[in-house]
């Protein structure tokens, strides 16, 4: 704990801005700036910039780069085309997780991996300790040269496209482009985690207050706004993402978190894919689900999910979702009780108080799936 | 400086008192909610509910954060603001005044006493909250 915290190249910025500045995964970050709900609605109704720069990014290259991916994360690297983004996971031999992640094919042998910041050091051990030897393909860490700045909201294709030096809209979802932003030489990514359209901009560590500063400069007709992680974490609960160090972590495995969508043993061996293979045939015991409280009350991470009394379960993220307007969750329930519709308690400081297993995402996306 | 009402009384943790007649109304105070955020749960108890001086009587939840509410006076709980759990954005729109959320009737007027003068807690924010 005593060591500094580590700061974004936004930091100034931040402190400026009036933002309340909190510890979070190692990094010095803005919780908020306006407001949680304010800013929550921001991005739903217009757009918001959020600076993410304290991810992580690892570069590979090499003739050997494909196959060496392939083994370590449970997506399909060979379906993934130059110019495409891939969600995917890294996971440990018992198919329980290191780290779930964003791959980016730069070329044919080049490759970009974006990690959650506070697993940095553990996923660089991991990726670089797992390459097989003799293996021609070279890691770099490129997290400190790179900023990250987060453009989300029903207007932020108004607002890219407004600073790029190209035709933005013809960036599907899931894919990216180079290009200049407010001059900025970047890396245009339609991707985010708030359900909303939007990109997500890396560029250099040394421009990255440049950036931020056009994008909120050009936005004020948008009604641009900064938004901190605490906003960021209500819409990605919203949608039911879920978040590493929360919801996901080493003591879930991927199938049980509802990530077999990006599980494909059929591609071939990878770190974890054998257990994956066997919980899949064997069927999981126990689910990701979303929940909705029925009582009111605040379920939080941590408090026990009970079924007639008898505990079934954990919470692992709650809280209150502004657009929803509604007390929401996100829990490990017993298979069996998975199901839509289900009625559950979640035991709030001694008392169990009703909820329900809802259909998720909790809000519709509108993420532009072309 | 957040506003501190001149005629409240407050608590070490944020509550401010106010006398009406026999009975004390409570609520936090606005720098107990600019500190909390944007609040979306308020657990109040009921009426007749007796509280305790320095000890719990509700719960008062921010997006990110659960809060303890503690009594400023011991006593009966004689009036609960209805309206919180429904609005609870109140009590930050209007923490001295909408947002209340009890009044108590005192056991005895030793708690009074002891709470915490617009000075002394303007003091205690300058030293840092606590």
């Amino acid at each position: 704990m005593d060591t500094p915290l580590k700061r974004t190249p936004l930091y100034e910025a931040h402190v400026k801005a009036g933002a309340r500045m909190v510890p979070f995964g190692g990094w010095e970050m803005p919780v908020q700036y306006a407001g949680i709900v304010e800013e929550h609605r921001a991005v739903r109704g217009a757009v918001g910039l959020f600076d993410v720069s304290h991810m992580g990014e690892f570069e590979v290259a090499g003739p050997h780069a494909r196959v060496v991916l392939q083994s370590l994360t449970t997506n399909d690297v060979a379906a993934l085309a130059v110019g495409q983004v891939q969600y995917s996971v890294l996971c440990y031999p018992n198919g329980t997780i290191v780290d779930d992640l964003t791959v980016y094919r730069l070329a044919d042998d080049r490759f970009m991996l974006t990690v959650n910041a506070a697993n940095i050091d553990k996923d660089w051990a991991h990726v670089t300790q797992h390459t097989e030897h003799g293996k021609d393909a070279r890691w770099t860490n490129v997290s400190a040269d790179t900023g990250l700045i987060a453009v989300q909201g029903p207007r932020a294709e108004a607002l890219v496209g407004r600073l790029a030096d190209q035709d933005v809209t013809k960036i599907g979802y899931y894919r990216f482009a180079r290009g200049r932003v407010a001059g900025v030489p970047a890396l245009v990514s339609r991707t985010g985690y708030t359900g909303e359209d939007g990109f997500e901009l890396y560029a250099k560590a040394a421009d990255t207050a440049r950036l931020w500063a056009a994008l909120l400069g050009a936005g004020h007709g948008d009604g641009v706004q900064p938004i901190g992680l605490g906003a960021r974490d209500t819409l990605r609960l919203e949608m039911k993402y879920a978040l590493y160090g929360n919801d996901i972590d080493d003591t879930t495995n991927a199938l049980e978190a509802g990530l077999g969508w990006v599980v494909k043993p059929a591609k071939g061996a990878f770190i974890g894919g054998e257990a994956l293979e066997k919980i899949r045939a064997e069927g999981v015991r126990r689910k990701l689900v979303g929940i909705e409280m029925v009582d009111k009350a605040v379920a939080r991470h941590g408090y026990p999910v009970l079924k007639d009394g008898r505990r079934v379960g954990v919470v692992t993220s709650g809280s209150y979702g502004p657009s929803v307007d509604k007390y929401i969750a996100m829990a490990y329930v017993e298979a069996p009780l998975a199901g839509v519709g289900t009625e559950l308690a979640v035991e709030v400081r001694g008392a169990a108080k009703a909820a329900r297993v809802v259909k998720t995402p909790f809000h519709p996306s509108r993420v532009k799936k072309a | 400086m957040s506003n501190i009402p001149k005629d409240l009384k407050y608590t070490r943790e944020h509550e401010w008192a106010k006398a009406e007649g026999d009975r004390v109304r409570v609520g936090i105070t606005a720098y107990a909610q600019e500190q909390l955020g944007d609040v979306v749960f308020v657990e109040l108890p009921k009426v007749g509910t007796k509280v305790t001086a320095k000890k719990p009587f509700g719960v008062v939840e921010s997006v990110k954060a659960v809060s303890d509410l503690f009594a400023p006076v011991s006593g009966e709980v004689v009036e609960v603001n209805g309206e919180l759990p429904n609005k609870p954005e109140t009590v930050n729109q209007d923490p001295y005044g909408k947002g209340w959320m009890i009044v108590v009737k005192p056991s005895s007027k030793a708690d009074w006493d002891q709470l915490l003068t617009a000075q002394q807690y303007e003091e205690l924010l300058k030293q840092g909250g606590h």
